[in-house]
């Protein structure tokens, strides 16, 4: 197996990574949120990828060709799914954040601990 | 008519009761309407045991479509044990939270509260039902979405409550995005997402690899790292528990005692599907040093959690980290991989979810009546309060696993089968477990019977409709440690049916 | 009706219990059904008795708590030795008691007669447990039913006393005797106590290692922390915070013969005194119990406090008992039942002069006592003949199984065994006999001296002095009359 025909697989690593990376180090809670969207993201095209079938076409039945190739559909059904979630876990987080903005002032996780600690 | 759709309306019926509740106005309407709702969908549970008590393994095909391409929903023994705690705790909790919830959350939100609500119960009991597993993961999603609202309700009494949810929010999408890669793997490799089809076919494939190539698939094995990491968030095993004991200290209290109650047990039933039902006991633990993981986890978390526990100074997050201690036990239980162990664990999830939902409600009362949530807030309340406390004591006493309560009775299971394995380090720490629970139970305790009230403790009892739901778990579990054939009895079966041999 | 007679034992004070929580308002109707409870519990247990010697096959088995593990109930002359005990004894100090939190204003008095009645009836349990997992439940009620009796005062002394008392007593019973009875439960598949022990098959067909049995033997008889074998004896002393009454009947008698009674029962019946003798697993048994009685003893000889001091002395006293059952002979398994018996009166009447003691004067430490006999007569009097008791002279009870205690270790050649019998012998003497010399023969301390030159009226109030004169008189009547506990002895190992 070619390490290149499988690009888009290192792809999905490389979002899901840098999605992950940011959830965890930046301080700022909306590139938090940010970066779980993208770590997300990544997740899709995994989705997206596991769905390709060696040259098939979009997933409406062709009666006139018995023969012809298709690719899976099941997966993007799945992602259509999982884009609902995603953009409702990212409305979810927005919105709590900005209830946080107005009880702390601030988004900063760092000073945030820092007034929860004072309490 | 109604016979053969039961398994659908246990979820159908709390979905779209919650979507209603949304226009059922203000007022005291939400409540009766989610009161009305929650009964239904528990009665619903209770026939739909008994139904399969009487004809074992029930399957549903939502909307016609069958297995393995439709979404199929799925009961047996352990599945049917699951779905009553859950729809009993909260229906139990539902009649609870009128009074605590119009005092703790703007009378505004109520109707959106009970719709997150019921719409959270409809999550955990469809993560509990379904045969799919991508099915899973949505419902997964369901339940905690809203439970990431329901915590961050809280917050108009405390602000933490909005780093607490939003902590769980990140962690807890991790976790499940975890989940998702995991089925993803493992539909990559089996072609289905039907988990009966895809058990039979993953353990067939995966043997057949290695006896054909000679090489380990390892898209299965990262498949399976990536659900343990995932699976132990979401069920809050250590050491990724973190999220939890601010998420139940600062939610609203009757979403804490719903979640303690069942959100964790839930996470705990999805672990034993997939690791038992879907990848095997042979691939699961044999083939990854799976076992060993577990039950140090779970070690850790009954050490440490009961020992953070003991130095916490408020009476929500000792309860919280005595959580994560339970859950230990629980895990501790199905990693001993033999009936009583299994067995174990599955009377501790029953069992736990009676006395921490009952512990939640008394010092939810406790904080009806004064804001505090401080341990000395307890002061004295035994003269004061001295019912709520009566139930407070009865769970704390369940908790140790003093004989004759129902936690008692997990610990029996529990260290019967660690000493089956022949595993007697693991009974050791069960029962160091059970002293180290003493001494934060029993601070309380002496600071309610012994110490003087404070200047701002409560001078009444708390009303009564906050005191008989306490009552009926704290009752309940009392009656399941004195008479524990019933719960003792589905546990052994559903560990029989778990380990392939019934 | 009769199968289930142990089961009305064990319902009357439980039923006593709630009677009395709802006449907590009328003080005197609730101590006349506290009596009237005691009396009819006694009688049923009397009952029990006659149907024992008549051989009716007294086994019950209740309803089961866990799928194969049921509440079971069998009576037979241990538990009858016990139940005898703790029931007949439970009548005088009810009556000791009514007169104790009268005189002395204690405060939640339906509290306390309410736990007391719960204390019993799981004393009840404890004696006529078919298995050890019955016998495990009752044991863990009777810890969590006194509790509140501990710590009745509410001072800190009372909490610290409470919390130490709870922390070895559960500790203990959790961390080892639970793993003990878990671990008999996973490798020998049963819990009934059987006679010759449940052990024999598991050893002969190789389920069961000697080290295991032996590991066994070890955390059951340390788990039994009401025992006070040392070093987990230190919940006793810890535990006189409590009013007197109840260091009287359950820190003298129903809580700690709980304990000896279960070290004996285990040994008889789950572990076989036989296979003990066989595999060798006991013989640390006997020194261990002995350092016991010797150091704790010694530690009483320097007790001030009159409660500390007759609690080390029961410490001491409770070792007998696990001595004579650690010697493996029948006849030394005979003395600790007959000393379970002899004790119980001769410590009660003790406990009983000391509450009197300190309802009439108030007063707590021995150094205090100067002249007291002669202001309290009959309460000292009483004392004296509970010392001679413990002593082990006659004409008292503790006489006679001393008498078959050494009589068991001479018969084993356990010359250890009979030196400690002997030499605390000598120590019960120089740490009980001064009190008694102090109370009689020096003068009275001036601040007793009424004002006019008189002296001030003497003993507490009459029912208390009835009580501790019964006991008193129970003592020496054990020694003339020990047939029925001699019987049951005979008939608990041929």
């Amino acid at each position: 197996m070619n390490q290149f025909e499988i690009f888009n697989y290192w792809i999905y690593v490389l979002i899901m990574m840098i999605g992950f990376y940011g959830v965890i180090a930046k301080k700022n809670l909306v590139k938090k949120v940010i970066s779980l969207g993208l770590f997300q993201t990544g997740i899709f095209l995994l989705y997206i990828s596991m769905a390709v079938v060696e040259g098939g076409v979009a997933p409406i039945a062709d009666f006139k060709d018995p023969n012809a190739v298709y690719a899976n559909p099941i997966p993007h059904v799945l992602m259509l799914t999982a884009i609902v979630v995603s953009v409702s876990i990212t409305a979810v987080a927005l919105s709590i954040v900005v209830r946080i903005k107005l009880a702390y002032g601030t988004i900063e996780t760092d000073e945030i601990e820092e007034m929860d600690g004072a309490e | 008519m109604i016979d053969t759709h039961l398994p659908a309306l246990v979820v159908v019926l709390p979905l779209l009761g919650g979507l209603l509740a949304v226009f059922a106005g203000r007022g005291v309407l939400p409540w009766l309407w989610a009161t009305l709702v929650a009964s239904a969908t528990f009665a619903a549970t209770i026939a739909l045991l008994m139904k399969v008590q009487a004809e074992g393994v029930v399957t549903y095909a939502m909307g016609g479509w069958q297995a393995p391409w439709g979404i199929e929903y799925r009961v047996d023994a352990l599945s049917a044990t699951v779905l009553v705690v859950v729809a009993a705790i909260s229906c139990v909790t539902t009649f609870y939270a009128r009074l605590s919830v119009a005092k703790e959350i703007p009378k505004d939100r109520h109707n959106f509260f009970y719709s997150l609500w019921l719409l959270c119960q409809a999550g955990l009991l469809g993560i509990t039902i379904t045969g799919d597993a991508f099915n899973i993961y949505v419902m997964l999603e369901i339940s905690s979405l809203t439970v990431y609202g329901l915590i961050a309700l809280g917050g108009n009494n405390d602000r933490r409550a909005f780093t607490a949810a939003i902590n769980y929010l990140v962690i807890g999408s991790i976790g499940a995005s975890f989940i998702l890669i995991a089925i993803g793997y493992l539909y990559m490799m089996t072609g289905t997402l039907n988990i009966a089809d895809m058990s039979a076919k993953l353990t067939e494939f995966y043997f057949k690899d290695e006896q054909l190539y000679g090489t380990k698939n390892a898209t299965i094995y990262v498949a399976f790292a990536f659900l343990m990491v995932g699976l132990g968030i979401k069920m809050a095993l250590f050491p990724l528990h973190t999220w939890l004991p601010n998420a139940y200290t600062y939610a609203p209290s009757a979403v804490t005692a719903l979640l303690a109650a069942t959100a964790t047990k839930v996470g705990i039933y999805m672990t034993i599907r997939f690791y038992f039902t879907i990848f095997g006991v042979q691939f699961s633990f044999g083939q990854i040093p799976n076992r060993v993981i577990l039950m140090a986890c779970a070690c850790f978390a009954i050490i440490l959690g009961s020992v953070i526990a003991i130095r916490q100074t408020q009476f929500k997050k000792t309860l919280a980290y005595s959580s994560v201690a339970q859950i230990g036990y629980i895990v501790l239980g199905f990693s001993l991989l033999n009936v009583s162990g299994i067995a174990g664990s599955i009377v501790h999830i029953v069992n736990h979810a009676m006395i921490k939902g009952g512990l939640f409600m008394a010092v939810g009362a406790v904080a009806y009546r004064t804001r505090v949530t401080s341990l000395d807030a307890l002061s004295g309340l035994g003269k004061r309060m001295p019912l709520t406390m009566a139930a407070f004591t009865a769970g704390g006493l369940s908790l140790i696993g003093f004989p004759l309560t129902a936690g008692f009775v997990s610990k029996w299971y529990l260290v019967t089968g660690a000493l089956e394995s022949g595993l007697w380090p693991l009974a050791i720490v069960v029962l160091i477990g059970s002293i180290l629970a003493l001494i934060y139970v029993w601070r309380m305790i002496e600071l309610i019977y012994f110490a003087e009230p404070r200047e701002d403790a409560p001078t009444r009892e708390a009303p009564w409709s906050l005191l008989l739901p306490t009552w009926v778990l704290i009752g309940a579990s009392i009656y399941f440690g004195i008479d524990a054939t019933l719960t003792g009895g589905l546990a052994e079966s559903a560990a029989r049916m778990l380990l392939g041999n019934p | 009706m009769n199968d289930i007679a142990p089961i009305i034992a064990l319902a009357i004070p439980a039923l006593g219990a709630i009677l009395v929580a709802l006449f907590g308002r009328f003080p005197n109707a609730r101590e006349i059904i506290s009596l009237g409870v005691a009396g009819a519990l006694f009688t049923q247990v009397l009952r029990i008795y006659e149907l024992l010697r008549v051989g009716f096959p007294l086994e019950y088995t209740a309803f089961e708590v866990m799928p194969g593990l049921p509440l079971t109930f069998r009576v037979e002359s241990l538990g009858m030795t016990y139940a005898l005990i703790a029931s007949g004894l439970w009548i005088i100090t009810t009556l000791y008691a009514i007169g104790y939190v009268r005189k002395n204003k204690e405060s939640n008095q339906t509290r306390f007669f309410v736990c007391f009645s719960l204390a019993i009836s799981a004393s009840m349990g404890i004696a006529f447990a078919g298995d050890l997992f019955t016998l495990f439940i009752f044991y863990e009620v009777l810890t969590l039913s006194t509790f509140p009796l501990v710590t009745h005062k509410g001072t800190e002394d009372a909490k610290r006393g409470g919390r130490t008392y709870l922390g070895i007593l559960v500790g203990t019973s959790i961390c080892l005797l639970l793993f003990g009875v878990m671990w008999t439960w996973a490798t020998t598949g049963t819990l009934e106590f059987r006679s010759g022990g449940v052990f024999k098959e598991a050893l002969a067909d190789g389920r069961v290692s000697i080290p295991v049995y032996g590991a066994i033997f070890f955390l059951m008889i340390y788990g039994t922390g009401k025992a006070a074998l040392m070093p987990v004896h230190r919940w006793l002393p810890a535990a006189m915070v409590a009013p007197t009454p109840v260091s009287a009947l359950l820190h003298a008698v129903a809580v700690v013969k709980a304990g000896v009674f279960t070290v004996t029962k285990v040994v008889v019946y789950i572990f076989g005194p036989a296979t003990l003798m066989e595999t060798g697993q006991a013989k640390w048994l006997p020194y261990m119990a002995g350092t016991t009685i010797l150091i704790a003893s010694g530690i009483a000889l320097f007790q001030d406090n009159l409660k500390r001091r007759l609690a080390y002395s029961t410490i001491s006293q409770l070792s007998y008992v696990i001595l004579g059952a650690a010697l493996l002979v029948p006849l030394s398994i005979r003395a600790a039942l007959i000393h379970i018996a002899a004790h119980a009166f001769g410590k009660i009447t003790l406990f009983f002069a000391a509450g009197s003691i300190y309802t009439a004067t108030h007063k707590t430490n021995i150094s205090q006592l100067d002249g007291i006999g002669k202001r309290m007569p009959i309460t000292m009097g009483a004392f004296a003949i509970g010392t001679v008791s413990m002593i082990g002279l006659p004409p008292t009870a503790g006489f006679i199984s001393k008498w078959y205690l050494v009589q068991g270790a001479w018969q084993v050649e356990h010359y250890f065994a009979v030196g400690v019998i002997l030499l605390s012998s000598l120590l019960n003497a120089a740490y009980f006999l001064p009190i008694v010399y102090r109370a009689f023969f020096n003068p009275l301390a001036d601040a007793d001296r009424a004002p006019s030159g008189g002296r001030l009226a003497g003993e507490a109030p009459w029912p208390m002095v009835v009580a501790l004169s019964i006991t008193a008189a129970g003592t020496v009547a054990l020694f003339v009359w020990p047939n029925p506990f001699l019987e049951l002895a005979a008939d608990l190992i041929r």
